[in-house]
């Protein structure tokens, strides 16, 4: 693997780690399994790219798509808390409706932002390699993200959260307005990842409608292999292990496809994506019956 | 300081499995009582408690509460007058977060919770104290998980968690009855103590007669969902668990209590 490609892989790790601190919110915080990410990062994407091409400031379009995906993320908690639609059926009916949206915001299947200024534009004069440049203001940018999310995490809003996710009969016991917790938390999240989709676009340069299929499963996938490399309780190294988990699965994946021996193709990667997470998931609880099947009684 | 007048709650209503839980209760507790509530299996105990905490709906009657009418209020609204301790020591706090993190929750409830830090310094020593108070060497271990106590040290610190915050009344429902003995008896003690120092309106639901007439200062005997004993003062002290039992017969037409041995410890 070449340094640009290695490069290339940490700057995607760091795009999608925006997806993963809004999937570790939503999954993790909220026991929220939601699939609104799937049409929220291409609507992220979507927006920056149309506010973009329209001649206007790309950090407010950044800010744009942040509120676009928390409009996302809102809908999905109003059909959830207040009709009492199941989670996810609530997160699939918002994604469907956000693949027409993500059309209609376009106008067309996908949008070209070459040659046009981006957030990362001023930085490239600085005299650092390009390749370098994504990666660094990237980087810089998650970590103020993952600071904020751990403070917010740490607030007593934000444990009134862990403990909607955790206990909702206990959180309303203690007086915590459980629906109003889920509005927040979903829309923080989705807006993490409109975010996520605006800063893809832009480190790409395009938008296009289809670029958030399995979305959430790589979010999912960097939120488990972050949780498997550090195992910890404290909210701001659970984040940063997102952040890893992010980067060391696209490292993974950039390693998989540039090794001849294994023959993957850039299109294999959904179906390698799909077993990674599956044996994630499915070997603790391997493990946790190999331990309880040596220590039975003889 | 609660006032319940005219309550009634039907669940499934409309529906062939329709069940009126509470036919009709009026009860009014003055502010500092404490009161023992006993009954059989289905007597309406644990939804008289539901209904005052707002968990159930009303199919008639009002609460008050400190005065407020609080009948059409949200359980989460009600909860800044009302704390409550659960018979599932696991239902009172979350496994997965630290004992620190669990008091914080309690703490916050009744007050807008804000940006500010859960675990501010001013916060711990607090919980360090109260949580001393039990003798159970927790307060050095705030750090750890809920997770990893046993069901009587959950409770145990549940109590303290529903006297955290100021609040007026205070539900307990059954909240020995998953404990072993031992420890059964050390949360009774503990809810004398709370009770008594943080002067709380109590309502306390149980299966035990012993511990019906051993707390508190009136007992409250339901039936069908509705009162069918109410004693305070020297009538309530003159009575015995042998007289409770026999009164219990009374109104099931003699039949035996198919759990004497629980109700009689």
């Amino acid at each position: 693997m070449s340094a640009i490609a290695f490069w290339g892989a940490v700057e995607l790790g760091l795009v999608y780690a925006f997806v993963a601190v809004g999937v570790f919110i939503a999954f993790r915080v909220l026991s929220f399994p939601d699939l609104t990410v799937d049409g929220s990062f291409p609507l992220g994407a979507a927006v920056a790219a149309v506010m973009i091409t329209a001649g206007l400031d790309p950090w407010l379009a950044c800010l744009a798509a942040a509120l676009a995906g928390a409009a996302a993320g809102l809908v999905t908690a109003f059909l959830n808390v207040r009709f009492g639609i199941l989670n996810l059926l609530a997160s699939i009916l918002t994604m469907i409706a956000l693949f027409s949206i993500n059309l209609r915001v376009m106008g067309r299947p996908n949008v070209a932002l070459v040659n046009r200024p981006t957030v990362l534009t001023p930085f490239y004069d600085l005299g650092l390699a390009d390749h370098l440049v994504r990666p660094l203001l990237l980087l810089v940018l998650v970590i103020a993200t993952v600071a904020l999310v751990a403070r917010f995490l740490a607030s007593d809003f934000g444990l009134a959260m862990r403990a909607t996710g955790q206990n909702p009969r206990m959180a309303l016991a203690n007086g915590i307005d459980t629906g109003r917790q889920v509005y927040v938390g979903m829309g923080l999240s989705n807006a993490l990842v409109g975010l996520g989709g605006a800063l893809f676009a832009q480190v790409a340069g395009f938008a296009d409608v289809t670029a958030g299929v399995g979305t959430i499963i790589v979010g999912l996938a960097a939120v488990i292999v972050g949780e498997t490399l550090l195992r910890a309780r404290g909210m701001l190294v659970a984040l940063a292990a997102c952040v890893a988990g992010s980067v060391l699965y696209r490292i993974a994946v950039q390693l998989a496809l540039s090794s001849d021996a294994i023959g993957l193709t850039a299109s294999d990667l959904n179906l390698a994506t799909a077993v990674l997470v599956t044996i994630a998931l499915v070997l603790p609880r391997l493990r946790a019956r190999g331990l309880a099947w040596r220590s039975r009684p003889t | 300081m609660i006032r319940v007048d005219g309550l009634k709650v039907v669940f499934a209503r409309g529906t062939p499995l329709e069940k009126t839980a509470i036919a009709h209760v009026d009860l009014a507790l003055a502010e500092g009582e404490f009161v023992t509530v006993i009954g059989s299996n289905g007597a309406g105990k644990s939804t008289l408690l539901a209904a005052i905490a707002g968990d159930v709906p009303v199919a008639g009657g009002r609460i008050a509460i400190g005065g407020r009418d609080v009948t059409d209020w949200a359980p989460a609204r009600r909860a800044r007058h009302v704390a409550r301790v659960f018979q599932d020591p696991l239902a009172g706090s979350c496994a997965e977060l630290a004992i620190e993190e669990n008091l914080a929750i309690a703490a916050a409830r009744g007050t807008r919770r804000g940006w500010t830090a859960a675990l501010a310094t001013a916060r711990r020593q607090l919980f360090r104290s109260r949580v001393a108070e039990l003798g159970l060497g927790l307060e050095d271990r705030l750090g750890d998980r809920m997770g990893l106590l046993s069901g009587g040290q959950r409770q145990a610190l549940a109590l303290v968690m529903a006297t955290l915050a100021g609040s007026e009344v205070l539900l307990l429902d059954e909240h020995t009855a998953a404990l072993d003995p031992a420890m059964a008896e050390f949360v009774l003690d503990l809810t004398r103590r709370l009770v008594a120092a943080h002067r709380l309106t109590t309502l306390m639901v149980t299966h035990s007669m012993r511990q019906a007439l051993d707390l508190g200062g009136r007992t409250v005997m339901l039936h069908e969902g509705r009162v069918i004993l109410d004693v305070a003062g020297e009538a309530r002290a003159g009575l015995s668990v042998d007289d409770l039992v026999a009164m219990f017969r009374r109104v099931r037409g003699g039949a035996p209590l198919d759990d004497d041995a629980l109700m009689t410890s």
